[in-house]
């Protein structure tokens, strides 16, 4: 059975959608929290402000949540329609967080609507943060169910192999695998980063652009702390996710860190281009690789060259690897310099060209994103089940991926582009200084 | 009752919550782009976005939920209709994310789009034509096995009458559904121009439905003998569904109890659904997949139920509060305040 082009096919159409769909995904599951937490800062410091934030936030959040389900309605079912076999195989297992995702999904898009269409039915705003509690939980835990699958991927376990049986099922367990906690925190903690410093990238450009109000500045300090708070808490994760890979999945962190040997006292390198197994113009950090693996200086890390060459991943996710890194100090460092200006009252953090860099660091987070995700995902190659199935088993034999995967090619492109003309026509028309007059006037005219 | 009837039960009931409300949906679309096309829109597109925009994700859920439920109990269907249903059920995810896309853009952003309301309207029609080629499949005759892998014989699928009877049926019981909960929620909003023109509709789309019906009986036995000697055993459920829905037609023609007509037309489909659904037991995919051999194992069987039970315990109320604020709130149904966001 040849299913060469398939398989290929099948594979390329799964990273699209699954590339695309995260941008949105993420956006959907960080920026529930930030309305939510714009509202609550509002209520509690009574200022309208972040009361008109949050609703404002909300309003765009619609466009994003609209694509984040329909991408995600066809990679549910692209699973089965592009990895049958897989399915079929792990559907005995892991049948219980997808299901348990739905739920979360339901949850979220009950209450999503009730906050959408009934603001200024209730005088009171903490109602509205009643509103928004479910709507975050429900964007978070189906984040947490759908990583679970993830996980299990990576690290299947509950169930045993008799005579090519699965048998003795326990689904609570395979939700619990080892890959689980650390898959799980990293996912969460990088979409409220995300969304944190893409929502201060959008402040800090209406600033750029001439807008005086306090509202932006208000709403740029808010979502640099956050984002400040968020992206520590990404690296620490990340650190517990390199010890994890160690332990279980050696070979993914080995390819990503272009490690050969066996050695004691590995040293971590950065950049650099690599030609067969010679590694070019890289920096080595000594011993810092065995650092980053077991907190010690000295201790041994598994070479790439000890696996099968037909059990390891491709070598480009190095790159991967560094971008995310990269990216992810980058934004630390920068967020936390800011933070500090802001309450030393330090000039520079005001100036055009730190605004800027706050600009860049909205597109350069979901780069970080993709980056990451593309690592984890072809780090597991040629696996699709960890150890269980290969790739090219679980695919489809129908021949009509590469006319399904032009479609969803057109799809997307329709849906990126009207998404972003859409929300831009949205904020263009209405800027923030025509809402709080409009308020205003719906006011004194409300008093008359 | 065991494990798999179960299973099978509460997806089926979920596939129906989602022919209902998703016929809604779609004959909605439908509707609004022909009062665009033919200059009534000032008519029908208020009644029919209030009702709509807060519910559009969730309609979109409860078809979520049956695929993923029906892998989940059934793994094997993976395998079957995974593989087959590639070109069909992707043109379908696609047709879906341009009305699922549609809500959020036309709410918020460019209202009125001419061609876009057009797009939504056609694509509210050409998707119970693609969901509905699954049911056609399910019948059998379509799906063989080539070394072991299942292909879809697309030239069958085509030129096969019981197709056609079927996309017949699902697209006149979309627009029938639709017209008859639109008619009662113009009703409630006192809106008479747009009570009027729904009544109307109700009432055509009636005609076409009486027909496919009748056309899928013929069909199928031809088809399916088995399956239609089972449908013949429980010919009273089907004669209770008809009894309901002259009872409807009557109430609409009348002009009166548009509530009760709604209720009716629901018990209607509930019936003649689950009376298909019961009588094509104990198949998944004639001949070739039944419930049993295709279920999961007990482990994930008793996994699943407990958590579909914690889920609609957490699904109930707020689905509740829901209807509450949407349907059954005069002020927001009159569109009084302007509520969103």
């Amino acid at each position: 059975m040849d299913n060469g082009n398939a398989v290929y096919y099948s594979r390329v159409l799964t990273e699209l959608t699954l590339s695309f769909h995260i941008i949105y995904a993420t956006i959907g599951v960080g920026v529930p929290l930030m309305i939510m937490i714009a509202q609550w800062v509002g209520i509690k410091k009574n200022d309208e402000h972040y009361i008109l934030l949050a609703r404002r936030l909300a309003r765009g959040f619609v466009i994003t949540v609209a694509v984040g389900v329909v991408t995600g309605t066809a990679i549910g079912l692209q699973l089965s329609l592009l990895w049958p076999n897989f399915m079929q195989l792990a559907g005995n297992v892991i049948a219980l967080p997808l299901f348990m995702e739905t739920f979360a999904f339901f949850f979220e898009a009950i209450f999503l609507g009730i906050y959408l269409y009934t603001w200024d039915r209730f005088e009171n705003q903490k109602k509205h943060l009643l509103l928004l509690i479910p709507v975050a939980i429900g964007a978070s835990m189906s984040a947490v169910f759908i990583t679970i699958v993830n996980a299990f991927m990576n690290a299947p376990q509950g169930f045993d192999v008799v005579n090519g049986q699965l048998v003795n099922i326990k689904p609570v367990l395979a939700m619990l695998n080892p890959a689980m906690p650390t898959k799980v925190g990293h996912v969460l903690v990088t979409a409220y980063m995300t969304s944190a410093f893409v929502l201060a990238a959008i402040a800090a450009y209406r600033i750029l652009k001439g807008s005086v109000h306090i509202y932006y500045k208000k709403a740029l300090f808010l979502y640099m702390k956050l984002g400040l708070v968020f992206s520590v808490a990404t690296l620490v994760i990340g650190d517990f996710s390199a010890k994890y890979l160690v332990e279980y999945q050696p070979e993914k962190l080995a390819a990503a860190e272009w490690h050969f040997e066996t050695e004691k006292g590995a040293p971590l390198k950065l950049f650099g281009v690599i030609n067969g197994e010679e590694v070019k113009y890289a920096i080595k950090v000594p011993y810092a690789l065995s650092i980053l693996a077991h907190t010690n200086p000295v201790a041994e890390v598994t070479g790439l060259n000890e696996f099968p060459k037909d059990e390891t991943p491709p070598l480009y996710i190095h790159y991967l690897f560094d971008t995310m890194v990269m990216i992810g100090t980058f934004m630390i460092v920068f967020s936390a310099i800011f933070v500090f200006g802001k309450i030393k009252k330090w000039k520079f953090i005001s100036s055009n060209w730190f605004r800027w860099i706050i600009v860049a660091g909205g597109p350069l987070s979901i780069i970080a994103l993709e980056a990451g995700w593309w690592l984890a995902e072809v780090g597991r190659q040629p696996w699709i089940l960890y150890k269980y199935m290969k790739v090219a088993d679980a695919a489809t034999t129908s021949e009509h991926v590469d006319l399904m995967l032009v479609l969803f090619c057109l799809l997307y492109l329709v849906l990126g582009i009207g998404s972003v003309v859409v929300l831009l026509r949205m904020f263009r028309k209405n800027p923030i200084e025509k809402e709080i007059a409009d308020r205003q006037a719906d006011r004194s005219g409300a008093g008359l | 009752m065991n494990l798999e009837i179960l299973g099978i039960s509460v997806l089926w009931l979920f596939l129906f919550g989602y022919v209902i409300i998703g016929s809604i949906d779609f004959g909605a679309g439908f509707f609004n782009a022909y009062s665009v096309l033919t200059g009534r829109q000032h008519i029908l597109t208020h009644i029919i976005q209030r009702y709509l925009s807060p519910v559009w994700e969730i309609t979109n859920v409860f078809l979520v939920f049956f695929f993923v439920g029906t892998v989940g109990f059934f793994p094997k269907t993976a395998f079957y209709y995974g593989t087959t249903l590639l070109v069909p059920a992707s043109i379908g995810i696609i047709l879906l994310s341009i009305r699922g896309s549609y809500y959020a853009f036309e709410s918020y952003g460019s209202r009125g789009h001419k061609g876009y309301s057009f797009m939504y309207g056609v694509a509210g029609l050409l998707l119970p034509a693609a969901l509905s080629v699954v049911l056609t499949i399910s019948e059998g005759g379509f799906i063989s096995l080539r070394n072991g892998q299942p292909v879809l014989d697309y030239w069958g699928l085509f030129t096969s009458p019981l197709t056609w009877s079927i996309v017949v049926l699902a697209i006149a019981a979309v627009l029938y559904i639709s017209a008859v909960f639109l008619t009662w929620y113009a009703n409630k909003a006192n809106d008479v121009g747009a009570t009027n023109l729904l009544r109307k509709y109700a009432l055509i789309w009636a005609i076409p439905l009486v027909i496919a019906v009748i056309g899928i009986m013929v069909e199928l036995r031809r088809h399916n003998p088995d399956h239609y000697a089972r449908m013949v055993e429980v010919w009273y459920l089907f004669v209770i569904s008809a009894i309901m829905f002259v009872i409807t037609v009557w109430l609409i023609w009348q002009r009166k109890n548009y509530g009760m007509a709604l209720t009716l037309l629901v018990g209607q489909f509930a019936f003649a659904f689950f009376a298909y659904g019961i009588s094509h037991y104990p198949f998944l995919l004639y001949p070739h997949l039944t419930l049993y051999d295709s279920f999961t194992n007990k482990a994930m069987a008793i996994a699943l139920v407990i958590a579909f039970i914690a889920g609609f315990c957490l699904l109930i109320p707020s689905l509740y509060l829901v209807l509450k604020l949407f349907l059954f709130d005069k002020d927001y149904i009159r569109g009084k305040e302007n509520g969103h966001v």
